[in-house]
């Protein structure tokens, strides 16, 4: 047996936290990706078409379609990491006792949940993609600054689990997850500027969805298509600080629930 | 040496003491038997010792390492078996071992893999889901699981809780072979007989702390003397007897639908009716009398 170090983030303890997640996925990695391939399907069919076809011409000189299948990349982003890291982290604690086997081997609270979010943030990163792939055969015209989407959906989705981890650490029901996602994620990913362009929100509007992490996504991933901007470093920070922040919120949750 | 060592150690949830000042020493390669009712504080003591719960008070080390402070390197040589099954159901036999082959960072997981398999005897059913796995299958995987790195010092809460008794004798089967082996094993329990068949010692814990502890013949000798007399009947014969037996400083408990009188070989004048069933004391007794809690 290797020696068990007393440091912290350790990696061995981290990829073997993530070793389980692995082992998991391979049960359900079809019916996972099954949704995340077809799910941005349906909204570049719904919006993209649909209302590109019927009262939308276009927005800020983009296809409406051009504009929802970049944006797109957002919500898939927000709903395969805040969901399973909210759904995941409560049944796993409440339901499986899964946290109660793993922290009796030498891994700490911080190192299971950094393993945690960055699994879930490595398939976010991965599955983000799709919405984009998918709008190219709805006519987006790819672009080399594309390469770059992963990365942005990754460090995005970094934050959005870390807010799911600390919200099942947070709530005493599974039914309490209805209030987050009406009050917290359902505004978030409506007003990201995917389906409308946020400047043209009243002052104050516009002012909270330039708060919104996922506005900031949209906005990397939509000039990674169409030319990036100087604004887009800002754009990228905004994001670091939010996984960052979330990450240690997470962290600071779990130990309060995990450890009596 | 001790294996595990708690001095004066205090842990309450809200108003409630769980762990009351407990002094517990382990000494290394012998199997203590933690003995008590449930709420007794066997669980929490079993966490402290993990480092999954942090004692308000007092002192615990743990194969020479100072708790919580050190808690992650002692967890890397003691194994856990849990009392409520936590296996990933939907994962390979293999799978489940490997995970924590890693998470233990063993340094060839298969031969841990194939050796833990053989221990809970399910290599040709290594490729199988958990859930395809009967009860008895699952106890095994759980303890096999808990020894893949070959820890110094396994912590067994309540191995074989819920269990049918056929599970629970091959479970004691395996259990003593890791004892014949030479682990260090610290086991929670309520099942008396579990007890006295697989422990070196058994220390009786209540409300939070150890109130009697030593060789399970031992403490029998100490607190219930040679034999137990039971008395069958309506309850007015069995408060009769209770009162002839205690009006000469006999020790009555409650057993089912009798009383037992303990220490019976001392009594004189009739205390014991000749229909009285009279057996060998037993550590149910001195557990029934020192907790005053039914036995299981």
């Amino acid at each position: 047996m290797s020696k068990v170090g007393a440091r912290r983030l350790e990696p061995a303890a981290i990829t073997g936290v993530m070793s389980r997640e692995v082992a998991n996925f391979r049960t359900f990695w079809k019916a996972t990706t099954f949704s995340s391939v077809l799910e941005p399907i349906i909204y570049l069919l719904a919006f993209g078409l649909g209302l590109g076809a019927t009262l939308v011409d276009g927005v800020g000189g983009l296809e409406y379609v051009e504009f929802v299948g970049t944006g797109i990349v957002a919500t898939a982003v927000i709903f395969s990491s805040a969901f399973p890291s909210m759904f995941g982290t409560f049944v796993k604690h409440r339901f499986q006792n899964t946290y109660d086997a793993i922290l009796a081997a030498p891994v700490d609270v911080e190192e299971l949940v950094t393993a945690e979010v960055l699994w879930i943030s490595l398939r976010a990163g991965f599955y983000g993609c799709f919405p984009l792939i998918v709008a190219m055969f709805f006519g987006l015209d790819p672009a080399f600054g594309m390469l770059l989407v992963p990365i942005f959906c990754f460090v995005t989705a970094l934050g959005f689990s870390g807010m799911g981890v600390a919200t099942a650490a947070t709530v005493g029901k599974i039914d309490h997850f209805n209030y987050v996602t009406t009050l917290a994620i359902t505004p978030l990913f409506l007003v990201a500027g995917t389906f409308f362009p946020i400047d043209q929100l009243p002052d104050g509007a516009r002012a909270a969805a330039e708060l919104n992490p996922l506005y900031h996504l949209v906005e990397l991933v939509r000039h990674s298509a169409f030319g990036y901007e100087s604004k887009d470093l800002l754009h990228f920070l905004v994001l670091v600080v939010f996984a960052i922040a979330m990450w240690r919120l997470a962290v600071n949750r779990m130990e309060k629930r995990l450890i009596d | 040496m001790n294996a595990i060592e708690m001095r004066g150690v205090h842990k309450t949830f809200e108003d409630i003491t769980a762990v009351d000042g407990l002094d517990l020493d382990v000494p290394a390669g012998t199997c203590l038997g933690l003995l008590g009712p449930n709420g007794a504080g066997k669980s929490t003591s079993m966490r402290l010792l993990t480092g999954q719960a942090i004692a308000d008070d007092g002192e615990i080390t743990v194969l020479g390492h100072e708790l919580p402070e050190e808690a992650k390197v002692a967890r890397g040589q003691m194994g856990v078996v849990p009392q409520l099954d936590n296996l990933d159901v939907d994962v390979t036999v293999e799978d489940n071992l490997s995970v924590f082959a890693r998470l233990y960072r063993v340094k060839d997981v298969g031969e841990a893999v194939n050796r833990s398999l053989k221990l809970a005897r399910l290599t040709d059913r290594r490729k199988d889901a958990v859930d395809k796995l009967s009860g008895g299958m699952r106890r095994r995987l759980l303890l096999a699981r808990g020894l893949v790195h070959e820890p110094k010092l396994v912590l067994l809460d309540e191995p074989t809780v819920g269990l049918d008794p056929q599970i629970r004798t091959e479970l004691w089967s395996l259990i003593d072979n890791l004892r014949g082996a030479g682990s260090t094993i610290l086991m929670s329990t309520h099942y008396i007989e579990e007890a006295q068949r697989l422990a070196d010692e058994v220390a009786l814990m209540t409300n939070g702390k150890i109130i009697s502890r030593g060789k399970p013949s031992d403490l029998i000798r100490e607190h219930a003397g040679r034999e137990t007399a039971e008395i069958y009947g309506p309850p007015d014969r069995l408060a009769e007897a209770r009162e002839k037996a205690e009006a000469q400083g006999l020790r009555v408990r409650p057993a089912g639908p009798a009383i037992a009188i303990v220490g019976s070989e001392k009594a004189t004048d009739g205390a014991v009716p000749d229909d009285a069933v009279v057996r060998a004391a037993s550590l149910e007794d001195v557990f029934v009398l020192l907790t005053g809690e039914e036995a299981e």
